[in-house]
């Protein structure tokens, strides 16, 4: 008998919270921003003080339209706020503005890639549905310190996206992948700053398990996911759990739990008898707003091109191969400054991609501050002293024959750190290659008589075809390594006849 | 002699200032004397006199520099304890918000300082707006000026009491139910309740956010024209003020005589004294010219309770705020959080505030929500369909404000069904959004009587008209009760 725990299909939706990119707060003008000493960015707003209004932040609603727009989804005519009520020191109001009604974004769905077989490899592409999105607005912190506890209202206020799957996920892998393509989307439209590490991306999984082609089992969700990799253990950990406890004959209890990432243990937050009622209804602060369908329009026209919409182009159009063009599409700003040296010389878009996204990088990495993240591409490409126009023209030297791609790494990284033009460098070191073929052959003929190759040279003339690379690598180094290869193929295939 | 300054109204005393035959400082230290005279009426919960002479010092300046701000710069008037004021407490009478201090002005408060006017003390009231006679208030009761044993109503019972008693030639009230024109009519003065949205709420402690408006009180009906064109605004900064470009005003046509509405089958029950006046209301109507129409209004039943249904379930979240945490009231009690809210709230808000805040749990609980919230909109929303119908064939709604005169103190305290019966006629308009004012119509023996009109959207200029035509014929403007 098979293993049983590989007869269960897994069903995961989640629930993530995105905090929008804006200057101010959702309902307020109070500016917000990680980091910021406690209670700074607070106003009557944000305090719940008394006779304090609610107004809705125009830009983060714009924010979440193109979200919307972003994953095809429906921007309704209207959307609305409701109060969802609760206690709790965190939560000024003791109510939460959200949208439970009438969402700003409805349906919609997002692109996913699951691992390849290889790196080298794309893997499958699916669509994940999406149920809906709304926007509301993020509580406060509350620390429990020695005498007492304390709240900052700082992040009270900042406008919260929380974006609705469908359970359309199998896997914690999947969700992996939705929340990495999802992080793309909304990092490279500006939607979201999205940096899991200071909260502005934080997930909620729901699980359940069944058997194939059985209704769906009891869920159960796990709140406050704030890594990556914190979502997929969580996920397998409770994917195990239920599996175990399914096998051992006792049912699934719905519930809410948490997840101790240091232990890698999830842990019971209330069940389902301590569900509380929020007691919803319309906010009587906020009227609905009619969302413009020009406005609408002029949004979805000021989107960027999707990450996987460019891989596609970049695969079928430019002929890229699967992994330079993986690493260009994961960051816009090397997407684009990519797409700039194509246009200035768009005869060899793999020459400038694979010069981009291996050399390039290497040197933007190989710079960064010590303690830095890396690499820091979309930083570091702004004070990047080369520009796109300047690395095309080194392709096209390459092209032209007139260095070889090693001596094009090595003025890539002269670029680097003097800026100076690529023609500037090879000429000033001497690089450019030697395609002289009367000195060329003369120097081939002096390897081909040295004694020191004749085993080479035999092994060759025996019918080893590779063995003439053997006899390379004397001819480049005694033109110290200026010999255009292509030539010295040419002549040394054509002395050894 | 001349008549004394507490007397006389603000458009008399607005031609004074500016004749300079009085300065604003005279009149604030009258008016200051006035209020000390006659603190035994509890109408201030607090008065900072400094800085009421300090803004009729800058008042006098501006006029001496030739830089008036208009007909109301140099004017005190008053404020309920619900409207915020930078740097002035906003209790909202009750405990919860004991000592707390505003750190920024309503937008009433702005447009009144602008106005040159002089925002003075802090009205009694009822605990945050939750009653019809200011008993609930935890400063301690306000008493009618005409009858110190009886109550000069409430919500803005304090208002009232101040104006009524000539401690202030103006006054803000705030209106739910009937909290502006109760009062009103049980004091003997104008009060009015604007069209929602015409007057931002940006500043007002909220009771129940769809139906409260901030509105002017006042002796006569100049008087409160002057003073809702001062508050009368749009507002950024409250999403349900009208925009600039909706607040077209409705007049009354100039090529026919106005029609008022008559609900006749909403009277029974009315006062003999109350009718009598509303009565002689009517006829004075009728002689000026007026058609009388018989209106049904078979919704109007359904008012009162969906009122406290719809008001209680958005108080319930409204006050969830006041919890202790971040300010007013904090039980002095160590342990947990929940704990600490808690008794926060057992502590700090009174019988009434706590009496509503478990009803309106109560209706927007699971299970319960569509019998009670969900009815009692689609409710309100057939009440304002009725009303909008009426008002397309007449001009105004008339009732009397309330059924009967303003009740001894104490008389309704145990019987908080009674007491909901006070704003019976005046309900109606804050669940439609409709303009609605309380204007004296005659006298219940000593004590004055109110007759109640509501008007279409933005009528307000309409009602103030016919308001007008009623104090002519009755002379009943600019009454201060004596002492």
């Amino acid at each position: 008998m098979s293993n049983p725990r590989e007869a269960w299909e897994v069903v995961i939706g989640l629930e993530v919270h995105v905090q929008l990119r804006t200057a101010a707060k959702v309902f307020s003008p109070a500016p917000w921003g990680f980091g910021a000493e406690p209670n700074s960015h607070i106003d009557p707003v944000s305090l719940g003080l008394p006779g304090s209004l609610p107004v809705v932040n125009l830009a983060a609603l714009e924010q979440a339209i193109r979200l919307g727009l972003a994953v095809d989804a429906e921007i309704p005519e209207v959307c609305a706020w409701d109060r969802k009520n609760y206690f709790y020191p965190d939560n000024p109001k003791n109510y939460q503005l959200t949208q439970m009604a009438r969402p700003v974004v409805v349906g919609g769905s997002v692109e996913i890639e699951l691992p390849g077989a290889s790196r080298n490899v794309m893997g499958e592409h699916r669509r994940v549905r999406l149920h809906h999105a709304h926007l509301e607005e993020d509580v406060g912190k509350l620390s429990h310190a020695a005498g007492g506890s304390l709240v900052d209202y700082n992040r009270a206020g900042v406008p919260l996206l929380e974006i609705v799957t469908e359970p359309d996920l199998r896997s914690a892998a999947e969700a992996e992948a939705f929340l990495r393509a999802l992080h793309a989307l909304v990092t490279q439209a500006g939607i979201s700053d999205a940096d899991m590490e200071k909260g502005q991306l934080r997930c909620d999984a729901n699980v359940s398990l069944r058997r194939p082609g059985a209704p769906r089992g009891t869920r159960t969700e796990t709140k406050n996911l704030n890594s990556i990799s914190g979502v997929r253990a969580a996920i397998e950990a409770e994917v195990v759990r239920q599996a175990r406890e399914l096998e051992a004959g006792r049912p699934v209890v719905q519930e809410t739990r948490g997840w101790n990432a240091e232990a890698g243990r999830g842990y019971v937050l209330r069940d389902k008898e301590d569900a509380q009622d929020y007691r919803y209804f319309p906010d009587p602060d906020i009227p609905p707003v009619a969302i413009d369908r020009a406005r609408v329009e002029r949004l979805r026209a000021g989107l960027p091109e999707r990450p996987f919409d460019r891989q596609r182009r970049y695969l079928a159009d430019l002929g890229l191969p699967y992994t330079a063009a993986s690493v260009l599409v994961a960051d816009l700003a090397l997407a684009l400054w990519f797409e700039e040296a194509v246009a200035a010389h768009p005869a060899n878009p793999v020459g400038i991609a694979n010069l981009v996204a291996n050399d390039l990088l290497r040197e933007l990495a190989a710079s960064a501050q010590p303690g830095e993240a890396a690499p820091p591409a979309p930083a570091g490409l702004a004070g990047c002293k080369v520009r796109p126009a300047a690395l095309a023209e080194l392709v096209r030297l390459t092209d032209a024959g007139a260095i070889s791609k090693q001596q094009a790494r090595e003025v890539l990284a002269e670029m680097f750190l003097t800026g100076q033009a690529p023609a500037a460098i090879v000429g000033a070191r001497g690089l450019a290659q030697n395609s002289d073929a009367g000195e060329l052959e003369r120097v081939v003929r002096e390897v081909v008589a040295d004694p020191a190759f004749a085993k080479s040279l035999a092994e060759f003339r025996a019918g080893n075809a590779k063995a003439i690379n053997a006899l390379k690598g004397p001819i480049m180094k005694r033109t110290q390594g200026k010999a255009n290869p292509a030539l010295v193929d040419e002549i040394l295939r054509r002395v050894l006849s | 002699m001349a008549e004394p300054l507490h007397t006389l109204g603000a458009a008399e005393l607005g031609r004074r200032l500016a004749s300079r035959d009085l300065t604003s400082r005279a009149l604030a230290e009258a008016l200051l004397a006035r209020a000390a005279s006659r603190r035994e009426l509890g109408a201030f919960n607090s008065l900072d006199a400094d800085d009421l002479l300090r803004q009729a010092d800058a008042a006098d300046a501006r006029r001496a520099g030739g830089r008036s701000l208009g007909p109301l710069d140099g004017i005190p008037v008053a404020i309920k304890d619900n409207i915020a004021v930078r740097g002035q407490p906003l209790t909202c009478s009750s405990r919860m918000l004991a000592g707390y201090v505003s750190p920024y002005d309503s937008a009433v408060a702005e447009r009144l300082r602008a106005a040159g006017a002089l925002l003075m003390g802090r009205l009694n009231m009822d605990e945050f707006a939750m009653g019809s006679s200011t008993e609930t208030s935890a400063t301690g009761l306000a008493r009618n000026p005409w009858d110190p044993a009886r109550t000069p109503g409430g919500s803005s019972g304090g208002s009232a009491a101040c104006l009524a008693s000539g401690q202030a030639p103006l006054a803000l009230g705030s209106d739910t139910g009937g909290s502006i024109r109760q009062p009103a009519s049980h004091c003997g003065l104008v009060g009015l309740k604007p069209t929602y949205g015409l007057v931002s709420r940006h500043g007002l402690v909220a009771f129940a956010s769809s139906l409260d408006q901030i509105g002017p009180m006042a002796r006569s009906v100049e008087d409160c024209e002057l003073l809702l064109a001062a508050l009368a605004g749009p507002d950024a900064r409250d999403m349900t003020c009208l925009a600039a470009d909706a607040r077209a005003p409705r007049v009354l046509p100039a090529d026919r005589k106005p029609r008022l509405g008559v609900p006749r089958a909403l009277l029974e029950g009315v006062a003999p004294g109350v009718r009598k006046a509303f009565d002689d209301a009517l006829g004075v109507y009728r002689a000026e010219g007026c058609e009388l129409v018989d209106v049904d209004l078979p919704s109007a039943a359904l008012a009162v309770p969906a009122y406290y249904v719809v008001a209680t379930a958005e108080a319930s979240s409204n006050l969830a705020r006041y919890d202790g945490i971040r300010y007013g009231h904090r039980a002095a009690r160590d342990g947990d959080i929940v704990a600490l809210m808690s008794q926060s709230r057992a502590e700090g808000f009174g019988a009434e505030v706590k009496r509503r805040i478990l009803l309106g749990t109560f209706v927007l609980s699971a299970g319960f929500a569509d019998a009670y919230y969900g009815k009692a909109l689609a409710a309100r929303a057939r009440i304002r369909e009725e009303y909008l119908g009426a008002l397309a064939r007449v001009d105004a709604l008339a009732t009397p404000t309330v059924p009967s005169s303003a009740f001894r103190l104490g008389e309704k305290a145990a019987d908080p069904l009674q007491m909901y019966l006070e704003d019976l006629f005046t309900i109606p308009a804050n669940l439609a959004g409709l303009p609605a004012l309380s204007v004296p119509s005659g006298l219940d023996g000593a004590l004055p009587v109110g007759l109640h009109l509501v008007g279409p959207p933005l009528g307000e200029g309409l009602l103030l008209g016919l308001a007008r035509r009623l104090e002519r014929a009755t002379g009943l403007a600019h009454r201060v009760a004596q002492p």
